[in-house]
């Protein structure tokens, strides 16, 4: 547009990075949140302007134009969106960071007025294979999410050699790159790494999606972040950075709450050996009821604990539920939501309904504060959840031994709701089901909790 | 020349892990969605490069490079109006509930 000091657009892109810096600082609390998403918007804005005044000989009404396309979509999207389904609508957006990544790197490489120097290879080839695995990985992660794809994992013979041989490849084409800088190794490149998306994410199971999202959260960052390399700028690489840290965390968090290795996470195949185990169990005898005995043990507790899982997320059960909270609430009851961090498909989702049905945030609490409360509740509300209450996680040798859950066990009375007696994505038996204290109904969430609601009244 | 620079953007990156490690393990759980999604719309600044590939090359408007830049500044400005916007939606649900009469 026009040549702008240098010192001053520096200045105004880290004033963008700071900003960036102050929204993520802002999510510490509900309350300060709202401002930081703003401070957001607005480094987010300068950036843009900045970058106006840095290019030269820019196509200002292509840019323009594909800006305000962009914006219409994503406005679109951001306000018809369920929440049920905001797993996939952040695996599709991971999917676009990634795809135009390589879009850059590639527009970069054939960009006849810009000469690359070697450790600008580097970055460029970088940059493009995390991008690549970026986009084609949550393109599938997203159709396992949407159900357009199966959910099991998908596994078969020599895929880690698979594996193994495509990196190769990729880091073969990549070097040729280096050294000559050719296109066509740099375009092979690509589409090796293309490949590799798919190839990695296919043998992780639908148990596994939380640390899975949050890993191409991560690898988004990671992308822009090469990308910043390359251009020498700052804002991309701070933002960028962020952004890698913080999926990475949410990675570790959702990794422990399972006890699962990162490792072990990335290898697949969780839960597609298990049908066998299944069957043992299926003889056994359960305690099964209607809504209105729910609705009878409920309004005569003093305390209840709701533990919702995906199967809230799958009925849209959120409403209802917070409905049936209200009137026990009325009738003196003291009533909490106990939420696992990898209940739902992605980390936090359970608040996020939660919080779309008005259930005030003071009733929700995280599993570490809520654990040691069970022993003293009279009735816990199992909605949709299996593994995150699955006792054997405290026996030695199962397949989710150590795993920390919600100790509904210890409660006076047990109420599981599920649409059958199927298993988790652990695909284990759960010993809960079968105890004593425990009452089974069976049916939709959504369906069993406007029951219980019309039965208490 | 390169080398000094290449070193500088290495000490930025890996000062700015370590400010987005901190500033990350303080947000509250119950918020982790919205941190995904905000983050999602963060990552957009990718959206910088995208208009530095826009341009006009030999006089040329329309090349390969404008083109894929173009594209890649129309993904880019999806995540970011749809990343902070639906983090603003979801964030309005977490404001502090007044009773209900």
């Amino acid at each position: 547009m026009m040549a702008v000091n240098a010192n001053l657009t520096s200045a105004t892109y880290l004033i963008a990075a700071v900003l960036f810096i102050f929204s993520l600082k802002g999510l510490a609390s509900p309350t300060s949140a709202r401002l930081g998403n703003t401070l957001g918007m607005l480094g987010m804005a300068i950036a843009v302007m900045t970058t106006f005044f840095v290019g030269h000989t820019l196509i200002i009404p292509l840019i323009a134009g594909a800006i305000v396309l962009g914006a219409v979509v994503g406005t679109l999207a951001a306000k018809r969106v369920q929440m049920t389904k905001m797993p996939e609508l952040v695996a599709l957006m991971h999917s676009f960071v990634g795809l135009s990544a390589v879009l850059i790197a590639i527009a970069a490489v054939f960009n006849t007025a810009e000469h690359h120097s070697s450790v600008q290879r580097i970055e460029l080839f970088i940059g493009a294979f995390i991008g690549a695995i970026t986009f084609t990985a949550s393109v599938v992660a997203f159709g396992k999410l949407s159900g357009k794809f199966g959910s099991k994992p998908a596994i078969f013979k020599g895929q880690h050699l698979l594996n193994f041989v495509l990196v190769l490849l990729m880091l073969g084409f990549g070097i040729l790159f280096y050294l000559q800088s050719s296109q066509s190794a740099f375009l092979i490149m690509c589409g090796l790494a293309l490949m590799l998306g798919i190839t990695l994410i296919i043998p992780i199971g639908g148990a596994d999606m939380p640390v899975v999202v949050s890993m191409l959260n991560s690898y988004s960052g990671w992308a822009a972040a090469g990308i910043g390399f390359t251009l020498n700028n700052s804002v991309l690489i701070i933002a960028g950075a962020c952004v890698g840290a913080s999926g990475a965390i949410l990675s570790y968090i959702m990794c422990k709450a399972m006890n699962r290795s990162i490792i072990a996470v990335m290898l697949g195949g969780f839960g597609a050996e298990a049908a066998v185990e299944v069957v043992s169990g299926a003889q056994k005898a359960v305690k099964s009821g209607s809504a209105d005995d729910v609705a009878f043990l409920m309004a005569n507790a003093d305390t209840v604990i709701i533990v919702p899982g995906y199967g809230l997320a799958v009925s849209r059960a959120q409403h209802a539920l917070q409905e049936l909270t209200t009137r026990l609430i009325e009738k003196g009851v003291k009533v909490k939501y106990a939420i696992h961090p990898v209940a739902g498909r992605m980390p936090g989702h359970m608040n996020v309904l939660l919080a779309e049905a008005d259930v005030p945030y003071e009733q929700v609490v995280e599993m570490e504060d809520v654990n040691n409360e069970f022993g003293q509740t009279d009735v816990v509300f199992v909605i949709g959840a299996n593994d995150v209450v699955n006792p054997a996680a405290k026996k030695a040798g199962s397949a989710i031994y150590g795993m920390p859950i919600l100790e509904a066990y210890k409660a006076k009375t047990v109420i599981v709701n599920k649409r059958s007696m199927a298993t988790g994505y652990a695909g284990l038996d759960n010993e809960l089901f079968y105890l004593d204290k425990t009452m089974m109904v069976f049916g939709d969430a959504k369906h069993v909790v406007e029951s219980i609601v019309k039965a208490i009244e | 020349m390169t080398d000094l620079l290449t070193m500088q953007n290495i000490t930025i990156f890996v000062l700015a892990i370590f400010v987005g490690y901190h500033v990350v393990w303080t947000v509250t759980p119950a918020l982790h969605t919205p941190l995904m999604s905000v983050t999602n719309a963060i990552s957009g600044i990718v959206i910088v490069g995208a208009m530095l590939q826009t341009v006009t090359i030999d006089s040329n408007t329309l090349n390969l490079t404008s083109i894929l830049g173009a594209i890649a500044v129309f993904l880019t400005s999806i995540n970011i109006f749809g990343g902070f916007l639906v983090t603003r939606r979801m964030l309005e649900m977490f404001k502090k509930k007044e009773p209900k009469a």
